[in-house]
């Protein structure tokens, strides 16, 4: 059984902090991750792995340094990597990301594709399902669970107020959430083999089946016209009483404001 | 694609076991400033099975007109039928904009409808605006980068600009009563090849809790509450004003409490007329999630929290002994303003 | 000569950091407070094959080189002292004599389960009247037809009560000094083997520190370790590599307090400003900063020598003198910086100075060391 997980090189945006003095992001010094989505995907991957033997492949497209993202995912077990990554790829939205990394699945044998739900600094979660699309095959979002039966799989698929228990026969693609489970370590025997006895193939626009209307920049129906970091509200009154000064004062406050 | 051919604000209705989602409401206020500044109107594309009765409410919302598109194969949210569905509402139809709630569904229908289309796809918008230099183009606002910076997203170029939109962002208009409006039953032809997957099982999560985007009143505990069992203190201060208690991220993560109760980046986003924030730092994550709240008081040990920037009352306390009092003083004035 | 970590060692370091953030760290206060050993920890050092890092892999071991092993107990050290001596303690004294000395029916017992984690392992060498000076062993070991039987005790041995596997060091023939003292393999259970007091000390107070009593032990003579006689090369050996484990250990904790200090210093206000504005602090860290830069070079270099030449016992000691050494300066202007807080157990650099001082005395006092290096540069 083949199954493919695909991956993103993230920065940490949890630890992304606004500048006091200009406003801008401080990006420089933050650690660069596989997404928390995908690392969660890849070890349902694993996890598959280890309860019923599968060849697990993992795909990310970026820049070159997304390499260390990919010897980390071979370092916690995975088989085989694969960095999609070209100049032409670059300034992509998620319809181009998409296409582009559908092009390159189409080289790989799978019966299962995983990816996360949403990247921590695009955020959009549209990758997944438009890979799913130009592939055409079903996708499954909000996966927690996965379970193998045969040719289907079976998944609890999340809503708000609810889950789906949904059956599926493969090839399908299933996305991510970070809740699914908490990843393993990788081992260090792990790393020295990723870095040591593996190879990580690298696909470039010569390799890929792909039209250049629809890649890059030039394949991005949607563009950045501004960014902007966001004003905070403006700081309002801070007060250092004792329990019970305080307790009035917030009483006061509500009452001035009809709130009480 | 000529992009002239393309008009009309289209929204997708968000129907579960024949109930409108509150974020369709919010979409159809917000697609009505659209029309009218793009001079054209709002259509409401319904989805379902036996759901032609929800198109009054649609009708009071806001709605023009009404796309129905009903068959059996709708009945429950599957991928594939909607994806198919839309997609044919929109060849036929070409609207010039389609916006989806940015839900479990929307987040998943959309980015199949997009690439199925070939069109832009922006997530997640917290504001939408039509442009003035005479494109009328839409801008598309969104959170990006972990909720560290707004971007602006633009697609000139292909139709339809399509938007998933945040819910408990946008103001659904005040209803308008006896409003009837013209219902197109759009005849599909889903076939079995549309059914690629099977539902096996619904299961309902079972809470009587109220949903925190729909609280007015908000009090809200993070990692200064030091344990689960002071989340008591909370419910009791809720129960006083009459809100309910949310949370922020660590506490879900640390198991104290469902994470139905998170607010921030990744939790819901909730705009109550009040939040009092108690214990809680202030991570710029969290803050994404409820500081456009109206009045917000925050109550932490630590003077230099973050949360104080956006407070409008700060209280450099111990959360553990202010609230107990905090809660008397509110039954009593209650109690008071009651008699 | 190349200062830069390969991709792989700093991979690596990324590893053992997160597992000690995340599976030690959040331990370190209650096992010192307690004195417990960390028993769930082991399990999961186990589960990530932490505790056969520079064991061959056909051994089961993880393959990798003693660089990336040092760099685990420099990274764990960082957040718990207790943690990376149970570690250092399993691997560098307990395991690596026994497979590089060990027969293949003894290794296939004994190492193969040590290198996967699957037992731990302890190592004897101290007795009451034996410290620095070794050669004093009492316990005695006599061989009787197809077993030894052991009378003594050992004292002060890391890892004693929850250990498998023992290698231990005792006297076979009086007349013979250093060349009459032999290694052997003790499992828990061998009859008259036991574990005696438990050592209340000052620090790493999670660390099991134990006596061990020998009363007529029968050992099989299968287990005699390396050769009859040669067990005092075995443990100096042995104790070659253990001390660059234990100069990772000074170098980790060092680190730690040196972090928490920097965070502290420019969080305190005093006088109206964070005392990291204050000349003084600046050159306090300063130092810091320096020396501990210098230990870990010392530390590197000697587990890179420990792989690449015969001998490293001049690199090893070396590393182990002064590491120790940054390590008791630095926790100890650590609390000094961090004022009253330092001195109170809310904050860990109390605990982190009170760890760091064993470092000085334990394989191989720092007297020693430079008695070590001395004779290697005097020759």
């Amino acid at each position: 059984m083949n199954i493919v997980v695909c991956i993103k090189q993230v920065p940490n945006t949890n630890e992304v902090k606004l500048d006091p003095v200009t406003g801008t992001l401080i990006r420089e010094g933050v650690p660069s991750i596989i997404n928390p989505d995908d690392k969660a995907g890849l070890e349902a991957a694993l996890r598959l792995k280890d309860a019923n033997g599968a060849h697990v492949t993992v795909v990310s497209m970026g820049p070159p340094q997304a390499d260390a993202a990919l010897r980390e995912a071979l370092a916690m077990g995975a088989d085989e990597a694969v960095l999609v990554t070209d100049r032409a790829f670059g300034g992509a939205d998620t319809l181009a990301t998409s296409t582009t990394i559908a092009a390159a699945l189409k080289t790989l044998q799978y019966d299962l594709i995983i990816t996360g739900r949403q990247a921590i600094d695009g955020d959009t979660a549209q990758v997944g399902p438009q890979i799913a699309e130009h592939l055409g095959i079903p996708n499954i979002s909000y996966a927690e669970e996965i379970k193998l039966d045969g040719d289907y799989v079976t998944v609890k698929r999340q809503y708000e107020d609810r889950y789906h228990i949904i059956k599926v026969k493969m090839p399908c693609l299933i996305t991510a959430l970070s809740e699914l489970n908490k990843p393993r370590y990788m081992t260090p025997g792990g790393i020295f083999d990723a870095y040591r006895n593996k190879e990580v193939k690298i696909l470039t626009r010569q390799d890929i089946e792909v039209d250049d209307a629809t890649i890059g920049l030039k394949g991005s129906p949607t563009r950045v016209w501004q960014t902007f970091t966001k004003s905070l509200k403006a700081a309002g009154q801070l007060v250092n009483l004792d329990p019970q000064e305080s307790a009035d004062y917030m009483l006061e406050k509500l009452q001035e404001k009809f709130i009480i | 694609m000529d992009i002239q051919e393309y008009k009309g604000v289209f929204i997708f209705v968000q129907q579960v076991d024949n109930k409108i989602a509150g974020v369709s409401f919010e979409l159809l206020g917000k697609a009505k400033e659209l029309a009218k500044d793009m001079e054209t109107e709002v259509t409401a594309v319904l989805l379902g099975y036996n759901v032609s009765g929800l198109c009054k409410d649609l009708a009071r919302y806001g709605a023009d007109k009404i796309i129905l598109v009903d068959d059996k194969a709708l009945e429950i949210y599957m991928t594939e039928p909607y994806a198919h569905a839309m997609y044919h509402v929109i060849e036929k139809y070409k609207p010039a904009v389609v916006l989806y709630g940015a839900t479990a569904i929307g987040r998943d229908l959309a980015p199949r409808v997009s690439a199925r289309v070939k069109t832009g796809l922006t997530a997640d918008c917290t504001k939408l605006e039509v442009a003035s230099d005479g494109t009328k183009n839409l801008q598309m606002t969104r959170p990006a980068f972990g909720g560290n910076i707004m971007a602006t997203i633009l697609c000139p170029d292909h139709r339809p600009q399509m938007a998933t939109v945040r819910p408990g962002v946008m103001q659904k208009i005040k209803p308008v009563d006896g409003a009837e409006v013209p219902v197109d039953k759009f005849d599909l032809t889903i076939s079995k090849d549309h059914l690629n997957v099977e539902i096996l099982d619904v299961i309902k999560k079972v809470s009587n809790k109220m949903d925190i985007q729909d609280a007015k009143i908000l009090v809200s505990g993070g990692r200064g509450m030091g344990c689960p069992e002071n989340f008591s203190l909370l419910k009791n201060l809720a129960d006083a004003l009459g809100g309910t208690v949310s949370s922020s991220r660590a506490c879900v993560d640390a198991g104290w409490v469902e994470k139905d109760l998170q607010v921030g980046q990744t939790g819901k986003t909730v705009r109550p007329n009040l939040y009092i924030a108690c214990g809680i730092s202030g991570a710029i994550q969290h803050l994404a999630g409820m500081e456009e709240s109206d009045m917000i008081i925050a109550i932490n040990r630590d003077e230099t929290a973050p949360i104080f920037d956006v407070a409008d009352y700060g209280i450099v306390g111990d959360v553990t002994k202010i609230l107990p009092l905090f809660t008397e003083e509110v039954k009593k004035a209650m109690a008071a303003r009651n008699a | 000569m190349d200062f830069v970590l390969s991709k792989e060692h700093e991979m690596a370091r990324t590893l053992y950091r997160d597992f000690a953030e995340n599976e030690i760290k959040p331990l370190a206060q209650e096992l010192d407070e307690e004195e417990r050993f960390p028993v769930e920890t082991v399990e999961k050092m186990r589960k990530y094959g932490l505790l056969g890092i520079p064991f061959p892999r056909e051994y089961g071991g993880q393959g990798c080189d003693t660089l990336s092993y040092v760099m685990c107990i420099e990274e764990v050290a960082k957040v718990c002292g207790t943690t990376s001596v149970v570690l250092s303690g399993h691997t560098s004294l307990g395991a690596a004599p026994i497979l590089k000395y060990g027969t293949p029916e003894q290794i296939e017992k004994y190492f193969i389960p040590l290198a996967k984690g699957d037992k731990l392992g302890a190592f004897a060498l101290t007795e009451p009247n034996a410290g620095t000076d070794a050669s004093m062993q009492q316990t005695k070991a006599v061989l009787e037809g197809d077993h030894y039987v052991l009378n003594g005790s050992k004292i002060f041995i890391t890892n004693a009560g929850y250990a498998d596997t023992y290698v231990i060091i005792a006297m076979t023939d009086k007349s013979k000094g250093t060349k009459g003292i032999t290694a052997f393999i003790v499992e828990k259970d061998f009859p008259g083997f036991s574990v005696g007091k438990k050592e209340k000390k000052m620090g790493i107070r999670g660390s099991s520190t134990c006596e061990l009593i020998f009363e007529n032990c029968i050992v099989p003579k299968e287990n005699l370790l390396g050769k009859e006689g040669k067990g005092f090369n075995l443990a100096m050996n042995t104790l070659d590599g253990g001390r660059i484990g234990i100069a990772a250990q000074a170098l980790g904790l060092a680190e730690g307090a040196y972090d928490e200090t920097v965070k502290y210093v420019k969080e305190r206000k005093q006088f109206g400003k964070p005392i990291a504005k204050f000349q003084n602090t600046q050159f306090q860290i300063a130092d810091m900063a320096t020396k501990i830069k210098a230990a870990q070079m010392l530390v590197y270099r000697a587990a890179i020598a420990k792989d690449t030449q015969k001998v490293y016992s001049e690199e090893a000691a070396m590393a182990k003198l002064y590491a120790a050494e940054v390590a008791m300066e630095v926790t100890t202007k650590a609390v000094q910086l961090h004022g009253g807080y330092g001195y109170t157990r809310e904050y860990p650099v109390e605990r982190m100075m009170r760890d760091a001082k064993i470092t000085e005395i334990y394989e191989g006092t720092s007297e020693v060391q430079r008695m070590v290096i001395s004779s290697t540069e005097l020759r």
